[in-house]
């Protein structure tokens, strides 16, 4: 087998599957998590606010009063991270035609200087926040294997796209192929893993939010 | 009948609802409620993380209701919870969590982790794993009628007392109140000021309230130690004396998780909505004075700072009301650190206060309001919730520090202008 | 045929050939400096490699065509330096060879048994097109199926180099479904050396370039993993591309007549395989170093790759999924929706299960009966 088939083999079949398999668990989870329901809440709200889940939803992405100066590592490292890996998935213009084949949607991309900065960040951001997870008691006592896999099964597809841009380790088409296979198995692993966060967050904010405006807290 | 692991086990299948599953599911283990929790901010103990808090529960959702933790559990690849973990668990879920909501502000996914502590400790409770100090206490809520085993006979004093001091009268099961008064034993036998002041300056504002019988208690115990049915006991003596009293409103007393018990956990505990308001009394106060019904005169010099009960107001949303309230009777208010809905807890909520064997923990957790306070400069705390006012004296006797603790209301009281009565 | 000998010209050698034409001695080493260019030799080579091919004897050459289109044949014959006329006249002696003897039938068959003969162990054998082996008669000459005739080329062959994707890779015959169960050179003959050179068809001066470094050095030159010349095939299209700066500052041609495609931006969006095929188009180009393919416009087809027919559409991007459909995600989100459904009841009667065997908590329950 050739690269260029292991390539046609991971933008083929193999991408149908992991496409398939993180459609039908995402499915999956937002019924496991959404069909166990909530009971409406009887008590007179204080104020009826009904974009409160919403504002939560956006405001958290901010730290809260005092904190950044707490766990400077975490946020710095987290926006860090985020952002380039958001900026990497979403503004390198071949990822950006990816989408358009699944969802018909075009925007502009970003040179890909810019593109290799923000993977570097993020590479480098994972590194940062794996350093310390092992060093802090309280992260080190939350992290369990599936925390070490999420790391790794993000760290992956973001390496293999550099070493395979900038022809590294392997020739191009073999690193792609494995940046391929990097992003399926993520794909694979979201739904079923901690990176469900990527869904669930929105829920959970959604709820905080509506909880605390109903007692005339902007949480 | 008794409490077994088996109860609990259901009693946690019970309480695990949609937020719960997005709450587990969302976590990505940064850490940073710990940094929100004072039990670990001021012990450094990784234990005290509080989603940590929860692993026993998160467990059970896991294994009962994920698709994977279901297939694991059929392969024997989970750990089941057992008694032994659960009694690990207790000092983390009751004697470190004071229910103060600070992490729930923080996480960075939205997880509501209080709202998880107070369904965990249903499964607590219910499989005999609450500490057993609050299960006396909730046992003399449920057979005495007060927590703190106070009486009627105790408010009757209390009553005559007031009517001695101020020579008014206070009005008891009076039938189409306005507002049907409730208080909480604390105040009853530490802070009898409370109903002084309140005696006065209701009757300086002309208004028409009542205190019931059978429904002085405003505590509820059961909501602490995480046993709904028993709360739902103790919030019904409430509803039904203030139904039966045709009152429009009922006054939530300086206590916080009271507040929280009658105003956002009752309406669910009885399972239909009041046909009356409940508002804490620093909202009815608040009220009255932008009515124009509460005179005051003067100004209190000394340099003051209020702290913020997590109940009232980053759970109960009364934030703005104490700070009017206080720009109108303090010459030289001083804002705290933090202060309004990131305030850090005094400490002993959540039924930790009630809790003998968590006093050394409880110390410790006071060290960071100890810091908030000494900032400040003040040698004034007003509060408006007597259980942090108990809990910060202690902390402050404690710590050797000079400083004196006053219920909101009492110090209006003081600044009131009180006409000669006719 | 005889010709007068000049005193230091060996009979029979490439030398002796020159000469007859009145090619001059500075006309041959330019040939030579041109070829040493394109094996990416020092230029210092350049005499060594005039003398070395001076004295070498006119290299015998059997080319096979089997299941092809003459594209390889037709790219050779514009090949600009060498020419195919130097190296038909100069370099080698092509023995046999369909599309450019003379000869045909019977007198075009012994021609190739004579040379084969003549130069047993020395002769070097050219391949186009790929060998059908599903059923013999799909592809025969003179009634030899090209397998047959294949393999008793190869035996007395010195090496062999399989020109054109075909011969190197199987080609389009191969492309799904392969209805001739078409091969390459390589998956059926084993025990010679095999210089592939892929393109459908290859460029001229890479073909011609091979030739010259085997006349030269007498050996095959340093090869890829699949088999090819890495002077020619050692970088992608892409990243010799003079289109690459736009591809880095993201501009692309959206489609094939707009103004991007108008200045001459990126053709990644509308498909090129560059990115992913190894060859030397965007260096040595084509037609005496007019144009390439995406300099003419249109993206690379990525013909020099292995299975480039099957490796996804040609007109979309090459970050696009090859086959996925909406209906196929539709079919997931059903299925999760159904699984979660069903775990959804499941959960329902777990909760339900557990709410029925909740018995009103007295004061009595807090109590383990133990403690």
């Amino acid at each position: 087998m050739s690269h260029l088939d292991l390539l046609t083999f991971a933008r083929g079949s193999a991408l149908n599957w992991a496409l398939m398999l993180f459609v039908a668990g995402i499915g999956l989870r937002l019924f496991e998590i959404l069909g166990l329901g909530r009971k409406a809440d009887l008590a007179r709200p204080r104020t009826i606010t009904p974009g409160s889940g919403w504002r939560t939803i956006a405001m958290r992405s901010l730290p809260a009063e005092g904190m950044l100066k707490r766990d400077p590592v975490t946020y710095i490292g987290g926006y860090v991270f985020h952002f380039g890996l958001l900026v990497t998935i979403f503004f390198f213009a071949p990822h950006i035609e990816f989408f358009r084949s699944i969802t018909s949607l075009v925007w502009p991309g970003l040179p890909t200087a810019l593109i290799d900065a923000s993977v570097v960040a993020a590479i480098v951001a994972l590194g940062v926040l794996l350093a310390h997870r092992l060093n802090n008691p309280v992260k080190r006592m939350l992290s369990g294997i599936g925390d070490y896999v999420a790391w790794g099964a993000t760290l992956l597809p973001l390496l293999t796209g550099y070493l395979a841009y900038h022809h590294l380790l392997t020739e191009y088409t073999l690193m792609l192929a494995l940046h391929l296979f990097s992003i399926e198995l993520l794909l694979v692993l979201l739904p079923f893993t901690k990176l469900f966060h990527t869904f669930s967050l929105f829920i959970s904010r959604w709820y905080n939010g509506d909880w605390f405006a109903s007692k005339g807290v902007a949480s | 009948m008794s409490a077994t692991l088996a109860k609990g086990i259901s009693a946690f299948k019970e309480v695990i609802d949609a937020p719960i599953a997005s709450f587990f599911s969302s976590c990505v283990h940064c850490g940073l409620c710990a940094e929100a929790c004072l039990f670990y901010t001021e012990t450094s103990e990784a234990k005290y993380t509080p989603i940590h808090k929860l692993e026993p529960l998160r467990r059970i959702w896991k294994q009962e209701y994920t698709l994977l933790g279901m297939l694991g559990k059929m392969l024997g690849l989970s750990k089941p919870v057992t008694d032994a973990e659960l009694a690990e668990w207790e000092p983390l879920v009751y004697d470190s969590c004071t229910l103060c909501g600070r992490c729930s502000m923080v996480c960075p996914v939205g997880n509501d982790i209080t709202y998880m502590i107070r369904k965990m400790r249903e499964g607590m409770a219910a499989s005999g794993h609450a500490p057993e100090d609050m299960i006396a206490a909730t046992t003399r809520a449920i057979n005495i009628g007060s927590p703190m085993g106070v009486k009627w006979p105790a408010v009757q004093a209390q009553i005559r007392h007031v009517q001695a001091d101020t020579g008014i009268d206070v009005p008891v099961e009076r039938e189409g109140a306005d507002y049907l008064v409730v208080m909480s034993s604390m105040e009853i036998i530490n802070f009898p000021e409370y109903l002084s002041a309140l005696s006065r300056i209701f009757k300086q504002a002309g208004v028409s309230w009542t205190l019931a019988q059978d429904a002085f208690e405003a505590t509820n115990s059961g909501i602490q130690i995480g046993a709904s049915d028993l709360a739902r006991e103790i919030v019904s003596r409430i509803v039904v004396a203030a139904e039966r009293l045709k009152v429009k409103c009922v006054i939530s007393p300086e206590c916080g998780h009271a507040f929280t018990a009658l105003r956002w956990e009752g309406p669910n505990l009885m399972g239909r909505p009041y046909g009356f308001e409940v508002k804490h009394i620093l909202e009815v106060l608040d009220e009255l004075q932008k009515a124009g019904k509460l005179k005051t005169s003067g100004k209190d010099k000394r340099p003051l700072t209020y702290h913020d009960p997590c109940q009232i107001a980053r759970r109960g949303g009364v934030v703005e009301q104490p700070r009017r309230l206080l720009s109108e009777i303090a010459a030289d208010f001083r804002e705290m650190s933090d202060a309004g809905v990131m305030n850090w807890c005094c400490g002993g909520g959540g039924g930790v206060s009630a809790i003998t064997r968590a006093e050394p923990l409880r110390l410790q957790a006071f060290k960071i309001k100890k810091r908030q306070i000494e900032a400040t400069g003040v040698q004034t705390l007003i509060t408006a919730c007597a259980n942090c006012r108990i809990v910060l004296e202690e902390g402050i006797e404690h710590n050797h520090m000079k400083v004196e603790v006053i219920g909101l209301t009492e110090l209006l009281a003081q600044y009131l202008v009180e006409e000669s009565t006719p | 045929m005889k010709h007068a000998q000049q005193p230091d010209i060996l009979p029979g050698t490439v030398g002796e050939g020159l000469a007859q034409r009145g090619i001059t001695r500075r006309e041959f080493l330019q040939l030579c400096t041109t070829l040493t260019a394109l094996l990416a030799l020092p230029p210092s080579m350049a005499s060594a490699m005039a003398e070395a091919i001076s004295k070498a004897r006119r290299q015998s050459v059997i080319w096979l065509s089997f299941q092809e289109c003459t594209g390889c044949t037709e790219s050779i014959t514009r090949s600009h330096s060498p020419t195919l006329e130097n190296l038909i006249f100069d370099l080698i002696s092509l023995d046999y060879h369909h599309t450019l003897q003379a000869a045909s039938a019977e007198a075009a068959e012994h021609a190739r048994a004579a040379a084969m003969k003549d130069n047993n162990g020395k002769y070097l054998l050219i391949v186009d097109g790929s060998i059908p082996m599903g059923n013999p008669g799909f592809s025969t000459i003179a009634g030899i199926s090209n397998h047959d005739m294949l393999m008793e080329t190869a035996q007395g062959a010195a090496a062999i180099v399989a020109v054109g994707t075909c011969a190197s890779y199987g080609g389009i015959p191969k492309a799904d479904p392969n209805p001739t169960g078409a091969v390459s050179v390589g998956d059926i003959v084993k025990n010679k050396p095999i210089i592939n050179v892929p393109g459908c068809p290859p460029i001229p001066v890479v073909m011609t370039g091979v030739l010259a470094h085997f006349l030269t050095f007498g050996g095959i030159p340093e090869l890829d993993a699949q088999g090819r010349p890495k002077s020619f095939y050692g970088e992608t299209i892409h990243d010799r591309c003079y289109r690459r700066p736009f591809y880095d500052q993201g501009k692309f041609a959206q489609s094939f007549d707009d103004e991007a495609a108008r200045k001459g931006w990126c053709l990644f969006k509308l498909g090129c395989k560059g990115p992913v095929t190894y060859n030397a188009c965007a260096t040595t180009k084509w037609n005496d170093g007019t144009s390439f393919p995406v300099q003419s416009g249109h993206g690379c087809i990525g013909c020099s790759e292995a299975n480039f027919w099957d490796a996804g559409p040609l007109y979309e991007a090459l970050s696009m999924p090859v086959s996925v459909t909406p209906s196929m995600l539709g079919a997931a989100a059903v299925a999760g929706a159904a699984a979660g459904a069903a775990i959804t009841w499941h959960n329902r009667s777990t909760k339900a299960a557990a709410k029925a065997a909740h018995k009103k908590v007295t004061v009595q329950d807090l109590t383990r009966e133990e403690k």
